[in-house]
């Protein structure tokens, strides 16, 4: 299953210090794994909220260290796409996979697949005996369509007002953080309802 | 991407007035009661979602908002169920009003609704309760009933027995695992959505059913998989999708036990069918059996199976998944007319591949019959490095049950730590997926494969070139690879793994680029890595296999090629986690390293502490971990001391050494000075002392008396004290040292109080060092005295406290004491 998926920035952001990431989108699938764990037992719903949003914001924290280290490395300068290039800009996403280490900050260990199109990173944190590759595949699907249908790269916030839209999107390709084998005719099947739902 | 806009919005959101959001409440809350939500009303339900997660603290919404909220989970309007779903998400629920849904309204829980249900789950009984009522609408489910809450039906019990499979119980596993039966092996092979053959003028009548084709055009010949393709799909067909995606986890969690290993299972033993008929009782004669009915339908891969109608359900859709995996391998090998199906078909490879592991484990008479198909399709896969991630499973199918069939994996190995590491390093996921897959086999492949502790040279190419993202395995992963035949060349390896990591880079430019630049800017090392008489060196570096030698003579020649490489950013990474690395395998060779592996440790110390690639603060850190370290294996055995003296001395008695390794030096000093003596070897000689003592007092005489070489800064302090030290304790072994010593520490008390000196620029610094000059002066003027303090004897080192005779006493009577004393 995936935990959660993240569309958060890569980028410096003035308001935030240096390593801090802006979290855009978090969606957490399931239940809250805090309420059947002994240790967390005793919190009220608050806390438990306020534990789920420190963990998505450790986990976009360490994407975005991941992020700048691979950029720092390989040293290419970043491409600047523009609105309807965002088979371009998919195309030169850096990509790769964290290790995120067992209580930290999932009680079990998970690995988190990031795409990074420019300011902005893409995350799916998946269970490690997930199947990665369709991971992977699914990641780029999801980040693909929503450049396209929240126009992200332009300067837009779509994202923060149309946060709705991201959400139809899960819910067809990712329902409830299921990964979905989807051949193109039921994945086009599928992003047709899409489609039409981003037409309203 | 990310604009000053969105930043600003979200500083609006999480800054909001409290009058301001009670005001935007009211409105809202009075939008909602009207009959038709318009343009306004979803904006505005956009906007308190985002002020809702715009912070980390949960702000609460009034009693009256949040019940015009909970209407519009049901609204027909995709939209507001959205919206309305994620915005209570984002809250508190009213307290007692939990979401308790009678048995109408289950039938149409949709997504969203489903997914707060979910978030706002309390506790295990709540889940249980989802679960039943989910499974409860399966089981009375209407034909015509609407598609999509059957579709989410599977991915929320998914998701469920991730967190809590308790929450099914006996009667719910066997019903889902005959609907799962169902979907996955009898979902209709027609084309749904109404397809037909016809041409524009045929009728109703001329209507043939199309059936699904394969991904390469033709037409199935088989029963409906993931891999098929049709105008439009059936709802079992979908099923059949779902079904499979989550098929790995169902087994897992519920099938990882393996037949035969509890009394009960024993009693039903999954491979004698016949016997288990009596115990399937109605199954096989149940209404929604659909095996029942597909006599007629042809089925390549279901012929070679037993009559399996008459095994219990979870026997039965082990049997069922087994032939569904059979059939995606071949399927996969099919050519696929769209890109995209050809990366879906190497997922289905892997996730076939896992499942066969999987039930293989579970009933391992399975193996027989599986490992012809796995091993023909590594045969089919093993030459092209595109489908090297579907190898890897491959590979834990191998690990798995390969000794069971004795089938040898060699061919396998050869790929896993040769030809991936060396041509797919700079894969970020094969780099993740095989560290990993090293990670949970650990103990396996160290008793089993031979090859893995051989493979360093070819493994660290992973953190060679992605050091940040891989570290974290290795941390993990080094201790198993450090074994006594190959320390030391690990140690050698890990040392120049900035230069693999620069040589790695070279080998990829060196097949992009062309040959000569023409007039460009060519790099020295890219044309030294071409040339044929330095090739060599680094075609050790590249080496794959460990055992063909520590290390190369012209290691300093490569690091001069490999200079302009410090300042590369891979280079420079890399270069940052070897110090971590290196504190690791010290770590783990202390436990495993006998006499002579230790005094050769200490040896490459010494040796590689000048023959590093020059990176600035590399060499710097390098010298801090081998100073822990020296210091580590001469306390484990002091008598490493003596016995390696000669080396020790040479390093000692050079005063470059003084001023270029500084860290180093000191701790060499030191051990000297410490270990130095009978007590920990009895070989050790009065000569040896005396050899030692003149060697270390003619580097002292030689930093104190002028001002540092050009280019050098002043000898630390700390060497010139541990000097000192070193010499008195050496005296103190040996006492017509002692003079000499004297001699040296009164010149030294004068020529300080003349005022600043050459060697030492910090004035406390120099009162320090004269400070301690004094007080050794001091102390050696009684010669037994100093002798007890600077060679202690070992039981003073070393106490024992309990066995000493005058302490034992004492403790005795306290222990007593407070044993009898109740207080």
């Amino acid at each position: 299953m995936v935990r959660c998926f993240l569309i958060h920035t890569v980028c410096p952001v003035s308001a935030l210090s240096a390593g801090e990431s802006r979290l855009l989108f978090s969606r957490v699938f399931g239940p809250d794994e805090g309420v059947l764990t002994e240790q967390h037992r005793g919190l009220g719903p608050e806390e438990r909220r306020l534990l789920r949003r420190e963990k998505t914001a450790v986990v976009a924290r360490q994407v975005r260290s991941a992020v700048s280290l691979s950029r720092e490395a390989s040293g290419r300068p970043p491409v600047e796409a523009v609105p309807g290039e965002e088979a371009l800009a998919l195309q030169e996403a850096g990509s790769g996979a964290v290790r995120l280490r067992a209580g930290d900050p999932f009680p079990e260990e998970m690995s988190a697949l990031w795409l990074a199109v420019q300011s902005l990173g893409f995350t799916l944190v998946c269970e490690p005996h997930e199947n990665l590759p369709l991971a992977e595949g699914t990641l780029r699907n999801l980040t693909r369509h929503c450049l396209e249908h929240l126009h992200m790269l332009g300067p837009g916030s779509e994202v923060l007002l149309r946060s709705d839209r991201v959400d139809a999107l899960l819910s067809r390709l990712l329902p409830h953080g299921q990964l979905l084998f989807l051949n193109h005719r039921f994945a086009q099947s599928l992003e047709k309802e899409v489609a039409a739902y981003m037409a309203k | 991407m990310y604009s000053h806009g969105s930043e600003s919005l979200i500083k609006q959101a999480r800054d909001i007035q409290e009058a301001e959001l009670k005001k935007f409440y009211r409105r809202l809350a009075k939008l909602l009661q009207g009959k038709e939500l318009g343009h306004e009303a979803m904006d505005s339900l956009q906007r308190l979602h985002l002020i809702l997660s715009a912070t980390k603290f949960t702000r609460t919404l009034p009693a009256e908002l949040q019940k015009g909220l909970l209407p519009l989970l049901s609204s027909p309007v995709e939209q507001l169920q959205l919206l309305s779903s994620a915005v209570l998400r984002e809250t508190l629920p009213l307290s007692g009003e939990e979401l308790n849904y009678t048995q109408e309204d289950v039938l149409q829980l949709n997504s969203h609704t489903a997914a707060l249900l979910l978030s706002q789950a309390g506790s295990r009984a709540d889940l249980s309760s989802l679960c039943a009522q989910l499974l409860r609408s399966l089981e009375s489910r209407q034909s015509d009933g609407p598609t999509h809450s059957l579709m989410q039906t599977l991915p929320i019990l998914n998701t469920i027995i991730t967190h809590s499979p308790e929450c099914l119980t006996e009667d719910h596993l066997t019903l889902l695992s005959k609907k799962i039966v169902d979907w996955l092996r009898y979902a209709s092979i027609t084309q749904g959505g109404g397809a037909s053959s016809g041409g524009f003028f045929t009728g109703p009548r001329s209507r043939q059913p199309v059936p699904t084709a394969e991904l390469d055009g033709t037409v199935s010949g088989d029963f409906f998989t993931v891999l098929c393709v049709g105008q439009g799909f059936t709802d079992d067909q979908w099923m059949n999708v779902y079904s499979f995606s989550m098929l790995r986890h169902w087994l897992l969690t519920y099938h990882s036990v393996p037949s035969g290993s509890t009394i009960a299972d024993a009693a039903s033993p999954a491979n004698r069918p016949q016997l288990s008929f009596s115990l399937s009782h109605s199954h096989s004669f149940s209404n929604d059996d659909r095996s029942e009915v597909d006599g007629s339908v042809v089925s390549m891969v279901s012929a070679t199976s037993s009559s399996s109608r008459l095994l219990p359900p979870k026997e039965r859709l082990r049997e069922k998944a087994f032939q569904y995996c059979l059939r995606l391998i071949e399927q996969s090998d099919r050519k696929a007319l769209k890109r995209t199906d050809t990366e879906l078909q190497k997922a289905c490879l892997v996730e076939a591949v896992c499942i066969l592991d999987c039930v293989c484990v579970e009933d391992t008479s399975l193996v027989y019959r599986t490992f012809p198909c796995v091993k023909a399709l590594f045969g089919r896969l093993s030459s092209d490095l595109t489908f090297a991630r579907v190898l890897l499973p491959i590979a834990q199918f191998y690990l798995n049950h390969g000794e069971m069939a004795a089938v040898d994996c060699e061919s396998v190995w050869k790929l896993v730590f040769g030809r991936f590491p060396a041509e797919l390093f700079n894969s970020p996921f094969l780099a993740h997926e095989l560290l990993r897959f090293l990670r949970l086999n650990l103990e396996s492949l160290q008793l089993r494969v031979p090859e893995y502790t051989r493979s360093f040279p070819n493994l660290l190419k992973f953190l060679a070139w992605d050091s940040p993202a891989v570290v974290d395995d290795f941390v993990d992963l080094l201790p198993s690879l450090v074994t006594a035949e190959t320390a030391v060349e690990l140690l050698h390896t890990m040392l120049d793994l900035p230069c693999l990591s620069a040589t790695l880079l070279l080998q990829l430019r060196s097949t992009c680029s062309p040959i000569s630049e023409p007039g460009g800017r060519g790099l020295l090392s890219l044309d030294a890595f071409r040339s044929a008489s330095l090739r060599g060196l680094f075609l050790y570096l590249l080496r794959t296999e460990a055992g063909s030698g520590d290390t190369i003579d012209r290691l300093s020649t490569l690091h001069e090629l490999l200079a302009e490489a410090a300042d590369w950013p891979r280079v420079v990474q890399c270069a940052q986690t070897v110090p971590v690395l290196l504190h690791i395998f010290f770590s783990a060779v202390v436990m495993i390293a006998d006499e002579k592996l230790s005094a050769h440790l200490i040896l490459v110390m010494l040796e590689r502490s000048s023959l590093l690639l020059n990176i600035p603060t590399y060499i710097k850190e390098i010298h801090r971990v081998f100073s822990c370290h020296l210091l580590r294996l001469c306390k484990l055995r002091p008598s490493l001391v003596v016995d390696q003296s000669h080396e020790l001395l040479e390093f000692a008695g050079t005063t470059a050494n003084v001023y270029s390794k500084d860290e180093i030096y000191t701790h060499v000093v030191w051990a000297l000075g410490e270990y130095l003596s009978v007590s920990s070897d009895s070989r050790c000689s009065v000569r040896l002392i005396t050899s030692c003592f003149e060697a270390l007092e003619a580097v002292l005489f030689e930093i104190t008396s002028s001002a540092p070489p050009p280019g050098a800064a002043c000898p630390v302090p700390r060497v010139i004290t541990t000097l000192m030290s070193a010499l008195a304790k050496l005296a103190s072994r040996s006492h017509d040292l002692i003079p000499r010593v004297s001699l040296f520490l009164s010149k030294l008390r004068t020529v300080t109080r003349g005022g600043s000196v050459a060697w030492c620029t910090d004035e406390e610094d120099l009162v320090a060092i004269v400070m301690r000059g004094e007080e050794l002066w001091s102390l050696l003027k009684t010669p037994g005295v100093a002798q007890s303090v600077l060679t202690p004897p070992p039981h003073v080192t070393t106490p024992q406290w309990h066995r000493d005779t005058n302490l034992s006493m004492p403790l005795q009577l306290r222990t007593l004491t407070s044993l009898t004393h109740t207080q």
